[in-house]
């Protein structure tokens, strides 16, 4: 690390210049500020934000409309009871999963090909800023799709809707789970092609392994259930439809997702410190 | 800084005197891996260059011979094999942390910022530099005023011509000041007026607050009107370094000929086939170097006679940077003009 560094990171308000230590004759010229991690990100999200207004509107309604639609279909197979809620749930989840998984994952894999991570590594802001700011703001424009599901789902399939509030914790964890994984699978991938391709199978995972039932799946797919990260946010919101919800074992399904979220943030941080200097 | 100073051989980007030196490099090497079968590209193969304060300082050659490379090393975006890069007293090959703290750079993707708004993009990059909200909204509104982008501020950078966007994307290297600025074909497709809201911008920070700006170019005119000092890089090396003014005085006695044919030329015409060993071809076009009496003989050749019916257009013109750099050895093709 720079032996310039910020003095502690609590430390706020711009010092201005900091000296360095010259490095041989000479002194070195004062190095401008950082920018500081709180500012920087929500600089990002608010860039990010924006950004939805011209390009991801209409993938947000296709994200939605999936969902519904999913819903309406297995309303022929299903009637009611476990079945129905993990449906909900599941769709519910779904919009989450493809906008903070899967766009995620093809707007850091094109950035990165592009080089205009380049962009970012030119600026004196730290990667973390960068990554949780785009991530945050994936998740951000999951929440009107994710609430019109859990909604239309709730009335669709007669379940209640009185604790759906849970999607207040249920969305930003799971958000944060998937939209890491999302921002990792994009800057790790070698190409694009592969960082969308990863997206959509983990998008598709979270489809299949979200929507069906679990009592049906067999052994080695329920396993594969247990490893994705999503299967956690669908549990937690399955269990809000109870009468009574254990809200021990929600708030242990929401611990995971957190838990992922960050360890998978931390991994997307890297990698893109690790993608931007070559 | 007369044509003395550009030795060939040895070391042409060293300055003689240390004096104000911003940016040192002494022996850049950076190879690059393979393409399947093929050799390591060294695509810097032992750079020394000085650049001083103040100055706008050019890196001129055609594209593949390494300018890129080299200004992603003065930045920090990548890290040479062998060699030092000092900048404002800061080891960059060391600290490449340190470069965002001291370089505004503009390169050459805007895919970051496309979705942008122009006012957006501005304020996020200098809130990115580190500004303050209020500061970063305060120079967002002079750089785009002083750029005449102030009536497509609130358009989104993809929805802009290729020059305005590039305009655009200049802006945001200049929110947040910094002492050195480095800009990669900061005017690709900008129409002139753009170009001069470029230059005028440049020149006023320079004169105002002794900014040094580091210019990567291909355009020969360019690289003539606005660079105080050249480097020519060729193959990852820099073959000449110096004024303009003076590299070009390592072929003052040239004078370049240019012919363009009606059709194929008059190959019968025996001055016309001698003149052919000297010419590179590009389609019905001549280019020739030549000395001074050798100009007025090929002149007097294809003005008088049959070889006149066969000559469409004929130029003389005093010797470029193009010139300069054939003569020191460079490939013909990749260099603009105008």
């Amino acid at each position: 690390m720079s032996a310039v560094s910020e003095a502690a990171p609590g430390k706020v308000r711009a010092r201005g210049a900091v000296r360095a230590r010259p490095p041989h004759d000479g002194a070195a010229a004062p190095l401008a500020p950082r920018a500081r991690l709180l500012p920087a990100l929500s600089a990002v999200y608010r860039a990010q934000l924006s950004r939805a207004r011209v390009a991801r509107i209409p993938l947000l309604f296709v994200a939605t409309f999936q969902s519904v639609g999913i819903m309406i279909l297995m309303r022929g197979v299903v009637d009611g009871g476990d079945e129905a809620r993990a449906v909900v749930a599941g769709s519910s989840v779904l919009v989450v999963a493809f906008v903070a998984l899967n766009l995620l994952a093809q707007y850091f894999g094109q950035l990165r090909a592009s080089g205009g991570l380049d962009h970012y590594a030119t600026l004196p802001v730290p990667p973390a800023a960068v990554v949780l700011g785009a991530a945050a703001a994936y998740a951000s424009f999951t929440v009107p799709g994710t609430a019109v599901t859990a909604v239309v789902g709730s009335l669709l399939f007669k379940l209640p809707l009185a604790h759906l509030w849970v999607l207040a914790a249920v969305i930003p964890l799971s958000g944060a789970a998937l939209s890491g994984l999302g921002a990792a699978l994009g800057l790790l991938a070698p190409r694009p092609e592969l960082a969308t391709l990863c997206g959509q199978l983990g998008m598709s995972a979270a489809l299949l392994l979200g929507v069906l039932p679990a009592a049906h799946l067999p052994e080695p797919v329920v396993w594969a259930r247990d490893l994705l990260p999503s299967t956690y946010g669908v549990e937690a919101l399955a269990r809000s439809f109870d009468a009574r919800p254990d809200w021990l074992l929600t708030a242990a399904d929401l611990g995971v997702c957190a838990a992922v979220g960050v360890v998978s943030l931390a991994v997307a941080t890297w990698a893109f410190r690790r993608a931007a200097v070559r | 800084m007369g044509a003395g100073q550009e030795e060939r051989g040895g070391s042409p980007g060293r300055a003689d005197d240390a004096g104000d030196t911003v940016c040192t490099v002494r022996g850049l090497v950076k190879t690059y891996a393979p393409a399947r079968g093929g050799d390591p590209v060294r695509a810097s193969d032992g750079i020394d260059l000085d650049v001083r304060r103040a100055e706008v300082f050019g890196l001129l050659g055609p594209n593949g011979a390494g300018k890129t490379t080299l200004v992603r090393q003065l930045t920090g975006l990548l890290r040479p094999d062998a060699g030092s890069v000092d900048l404002l007293g800061h080891d960059l090959v060391r600290h490449p942390d340190r470069a965002a703290r001291l370089v505004g750079y503009l390169g050459q993707e805007s895919t970051a910022l496309d979705e942008l708004t122009v006012a957006l993009a501005a304020e996020t990059t200098g809130r990115l530099r580190g500004l303050t909200l209020r500061a970063a909204r305060a120079e967002r509104d002079a750089v785009l005023d002083e750029l005449g982008l102030g009536p497509i501020a609130g358009r989104p950078l993809k929805k802009l011509s290729g020059g305005q966007r590039r305009l655009a994307c200049f802006a945001t290297a200049l929110v947040g000041e910094r002492p050195v600025l480095v800009l990669d074909e900061p005017t690709t497709g900008m129409d002139p007026v753009a170009r001069r809201a470029v230059w005028a911008a440049v020149d006023r920070r320079r004169a105002e607050r002794g900014t040094t700006v580091l210019l990567v170019t291909h355009n020969v005119i360019e690289a003539e009107t606005v660079l105080d000092r050249v480097a020519v890089l060729e193959s990852g090396r820099i073959i000449a370094c110096g004024t303009p003014a003076g590299l070009k005085e390592l072929v003052a006695d040239e004078v370049r000929v240019e012919l363009v044919w009606r059709d194929a030329p008059p190959l019968d015409v025996p001055e016309v086939a001698a003149l052919r060993g000297a010419a590179t071809e590009t389609g019905r076009r001549w280019s020739l170097r030549l000395d001074a009496a050798g100009a007025r003989a090929a002149v007097a050749a294809v003005t008088g006679g049959p070889a006149f019916a066969a000559l469409d257009d004929f130029t003389l013109a005093t010797p470029s940077l193009e010139d300069v750099y054939l003569a020191l050895g460079g490939r013909a093709e990749g260099l603009v003009k105008g």
